[in-house]
């Protein structure tokens, strides 16, 4: 048989006919064993694949890389922090830890502080919902197909040319020089974090919010009569009362920002100085053979994300307490 | 926010609204307006241009196209379905995203159903041990990975179908932490009486889970449907590393399109074409179902 139309077929009956089929399989199993084992049994039968899965694709591959990062390109012998070391003495890999420094901050910045606004403007007008899913829509999008899109805003030509980027073109219509965007350093760099701010205002804007809507309408309004203006209100009550949410937000946003890849894999590939770790761990990879450096270089990753974890761990064990 | 309170919080949302003054409403109105434009402008830019003749792309900005006379064309979009595989690499995109969106969201479903309703010592030890996992980077889990579905291991990955397999398994594992943390925080809403009369009227626990606990988890399990599928749809690094980004037959549209963009240069009308294929199943999918999608984040993230 074509070995596409199989594929077709395992796909659309295979896949949910097996993982249908398992629940019905292990209860019939289950029936075969003694009364009391059942309900001890049970449990893990159902959490197997789900554990086989976690444990295969994370765990294992996690501890393992951790070590595969204290040994040589052939994964044979142990070299010590040798990869550690060449990691924190190649300028190359330097640029990429400074760059993601500054994703870090500005991607928090720019999605979070405008994500923000935009919930804060869109909650006054009527045509809240159309705005916000205009604002929300790039998140529906690759970031390759964005990085697409912003390639194109991003065109550059040189002085005198007509200007067929938008930016450029606005750039010149005021009188001034066109600019590459995308090679002038460090300016690139923001230009990237502008593609993915552009991408993830939505997502911090449609939760925040939903925490603004959670606020009692009776409260801001016994503040206004009190005398409090605008800006004392939000400054005193809608602040501090979004600050939770604002910190769930700005937590998934350094997440991002540290694993940032896709914008600048198909934009710059790293060059005039834009790399990132993400991209730098894929070069170590595939183009430079360096397993061991590449491991090295995502547990850097790993590393930097570990207080997140914890941050994460913390919230949750609250959010238990109060269930 | 009791029914009670909720006419009188409309009523004074209405005072305040009254109060402001009109310059102030239209300085708000022309800024909302503003913000729309801007964000809607690089999409309508680029999606415009895609219409255009190479000539016309190259020579002037895509604004120009915008006042007769109009001289758009679909010629773009019939070369890159004929010429750079967008039709293959469309079909490819189905073929991991299905899969890779079934079997994690089922995984998932089965292991919250056992965190919310059953009893077994380590639950909430394993539990917390999920939350930790949903920030692993995926670049830990490559090295490794590729070692062990490659040629050095079971061999999944190669130019064969088997390397669809490898991706929608990478994909089960990657996607499962936040699948069960998102069904478990709903499953484990549900109220407990409906569980306690089913047993009490000797439902088995697949009864249970298939006629209790999957129909009243639908807008979680809907969220986490649009979630996941446009994550893989729209995934580009686990495909080059599990597909490759030179496996021709298997590549999906990002893949496909990241390609084009090494390789095509000058010539970006093409590219642009290619890029409003791969956008145009998630545009659907997510404007169809945005209501799922956004009860699926805000539930996620801020719980309660």
């Amino acid at each position: 048989m074509d070995p596409r139309l199989l594929t077709a077929i395992v796909v659309v009956v295979g896949v949910p006919a097996t993982v249908i089929g398992y629940i019905i399989v292990i209860e019939q199993l289950l029936r075969l064993a003694p009364n009391v084992w059942r309900p001890r049994l049970r449990p893990w039968l159902w959490l197997l694949p789900a554990l086989l899965f976690l444990t295969v694709f994370l765990v294992y591959p996690t501890i393992n890389t951790v070590i595969l990062s204290f040994q040589d390109k052939f994964s044979r012998n142990f070299v010590g922090l040798l990869n550690y070391q060449y990691f924190f003495t190649t300028s190359d890999t330097l640029i990429a830890l400074r760059n993601n420094a500054i994703w870090l901050v500005l991607l928090t910045l720019f999605a979070v502080g405008g994500g923000l606004i935009v919930a804060i403007l869109f909650d006054r007008v009527r045509y809240e919902s159309i705005a916000k899913s205009v604002v929300f829509l790039p998140l529906a999008i690759s970031f390759v197909g964005a990085s697409v899109i912003w390639n194109f805003m991003y065109a550059y030509k040189t002085p005198g040319e007509p200007q067929t980027g938008t930016l450029n073109a606005v750039v010149t219509s005021v009188g001034f020089d066109p600019i590459a965007w995308l090679q002038e350093t460090p300016l690139n760099t923001i230009m990237l974090i502008i593609v993915a701010a552009w991408i993830w205002t939505g997502f911090c804007m449609v939760i925040l919010s939903a925490a603004l809507k959670g606020i009692s309408a009776e409260l801001l309004e016994a503040a206004r009569v009190d005398g409090a203006t605008e800006v004392e209100v939000f400054r005193h009550i809608t602040f501090p009362l979004l600050l939770p949410t604002v910190a769930v937000v700005s937590t998934t946003m350094i997440i991002t920002a540290l694993k940032a890849f896709d914008i600048v894999y198909v934009m710059t590939n790293g060059n005039f100085d834009t790399e990132v770790i993400a991209n730098r761990m894929y070069k170590e990879l595939f183009a430079f053979s360096q397993p061991g450096r590449a491991s090295a270089v995502a547990v850097i990753l790993l590393i930097l994300i570990v207080p997140v974890m914890i941050i994460n761990i913390r919230r949750f064990r609250e959010q238990e307490a109060l269930r | 926010m009791t029914a009670m309170a909720a006419p009188r919080a409309a009523a004074t949302v209405g005072t305040a609204r009254r109060r402001s003054r009109p310059g102030r409403r239209f300085v708000l109105n022309a800024v909302v307006i503003f913000i729309m434009f801007l964000w809607l402008i690089p999409t309508f830019g680029m999606l415009f241009n895609s219409f255009r003749s190479p000539a016309d792309v190259a020579s002037t900005g895509w604004w120009t196209s915008i006042v007769p006379p109009w001289r758009f064309n679909l010629d773009n979009y019939v070369h890159v379905l004929n010429t750079n595989g967008m039709g293959t690499a469309f079909v490819n995109s189905l073929f991991i995203t299905i899969p890779s969106t079934i079997i994690p969201i089922a995984v998932a479903a089965f292991a919250a159903y056992a965190f919310s309703w059953m009893q077994f010592p380590g639950r909430d030890v394993l539990f917390v041990v999920v939350v930790a996992l949903l920030v692993i980077p995926l670049q830990t889990t490559f090295v490794p990975l590729l070692k062990l579905l490659g040629p050095q291991g079971i061999h999944l990955i190669g130019p064969g179908v088997g390397s669809f397999v490898a991706v929608w398994l990478a994909h089960t594992g990657y996607g499962l932490p936040f699948a069960i943390y998102l069904l478990r925080n709903y499953m484990g809403g549900l109220p407990r009486e409906v569980f306690e009369s089913a047993a009490i009227d000797g439902a088995g626990q697949a009864t249970s889970f298939f006629r209790l606990a999957i129909p009243m988890s639908v807008p979680a399990l809907a969220a986490l449907a649009i979630f996941q599928f446009l994550f893989v749809w729209n995934d580009l690094l686990v495909a080059l590393i599990y597909i490759g980004a030179a496996n021709a037959p298997n590549l999906p549209l990002t893949v496909t399109v990241a390609n084009l963009s090494n390789s095509l240069g000058g010539e970006w009308q093409y590219l642009m074409a290619a890029a409003f294929l791969t956008m145009l199943l998630p545009v659907v999918v997510f404007f169809s179902l945005q209501r799922y999608f956004v009860r699926g984040i805000t539930g996620g993230a801020v719980k309660g």
